[in-house]
């Protein structure tokens, strides 16, 4: 009985700490579907490009997520003007990621506007998510 | 002679002594400040900057020294708060009481290390020392103040990296 009980309450922590990426990418394929009546679904592939891509900054400098990110999202990171450890953004090298969708917006707001100084659509953050999460 | 010098030499110390001591961690902290500041940088003391100045940093977050950090209005006015309660003005102490009167009335930096009391207190660090790796910056207190993070500045913990 105990036993079950505990089963039962470890499979309720595992959904609730699975469910908020998929929420996330779902409420952001609404989103893309709002932008682009032709939105159809998120790629990881596109996700992993945009991850790479350098883009020239007004600043002159080239940026991209990897800059910051490294070029592995297992690895953890550095913030490039402090030098401060940022924690891996795959799922799977850090259970907390993506768990909290107002962090994630956050950064989104931000970092969208650091690197691509703009904001980033739906669809390019869901293709975003789901490439972290097709990490393994 | 050597007498005379000593104790002028111990008068200095001590009173070094009694100012770097003074810890200058907030009396009650505050999660969101330390959570949001810390998740790029130090949590600065706010008892280094006068009001004016952590208003003036917290109006232009958007743009904050390069990158964006940008917080939700509901979370940007809790830590306004927060930095203004303990600022430079209304922290008591003796060191916040030396980094307003290094400041003219309209001074409104948003460096601490920008204050004269800052420059002053680092007189003795050469150019070339702040460029080390190790420390990088005036604003990496913890290369060199091990207790930085936890408000502790004494002289006695200053060890500067190779």
């Amino acid at each position: 009985m105990t036993r079950s009980l505990f089963l039962i309450a470890g499979l309720l922590a595992c959904s609730a700490a699975q469910a908020a990426p998929q929420e996330l990418l779902q409420s952001y394929a609404t989103q893309a579907k709002q932008e682009n009546p032709q939105f159809q679904a998120f790629s990881a592939t596109r996700g992993e490009q945009f991850y790479h891509a350098k883009r020239m900054h007004s600043s002159g400098k080239a940026q991209s997520c990897a800059a910051c990110h490294t070029d592995n999202p297992k690895s953890a990171g550095r913030n490039e003007k402090t030098g401060k450890e940022v924690l891996p953004l795959a799922p799977i090298a850090n259970k907390d990621r993506l768990t909290d969708p107002a962090k994630v917006e956050k950064w989104f707001k931000r970092n969208c506007q650091d690197v691509l100084e703009r904001a980033c659509t739906a669809q390019e953050k869901g293709d975003f998510l789901s490439y972290l999460l097709s990490v393994k | 002679m050597k007498r005379t010098l000593m104790v002028f030499t111990l008068l200095f110390a001590g009173s070094a002594w009694a100012d770097g001591n003074e810890n200058l961690a907030p009396a009650a902290s505050n999660l969101k400040w330390k959570n949001e500041c810390s998740a790029c940088h130090m949590a600065y003391p706010p008892a280094l900057l006068p009001e004016r100045s952590w208003r003036r940093m917290m109006a232009g977050l958007e743009r904050h020294f390069g990158q964006d950090a940008s917080l939700d209005a509901a979370t940007a006015k809790e830590i306004t708060d927060f930095l203004v309660k303990n600022s430079a003005d209304r922290a008591g102490g003796k060191r916040a009481k030396k980094v307003l009167g290094s400041l003219g009335p309209n001074e409104a930096p948003l460096r601490i290390s920008e204050t004269a009391w800052f420059v002053h207190e680092h007189d003795e660090v050469a150019p070339q020392v702040w460029k080390r790796p190790k420390v990088g910056s005036p604003a990496n207190c913890s290369a060199c103040h091990p207790g930085a993070e936890h408000g502790s500045y004494s002289e006695h913990q200053i060890r500067i990296p190779r």
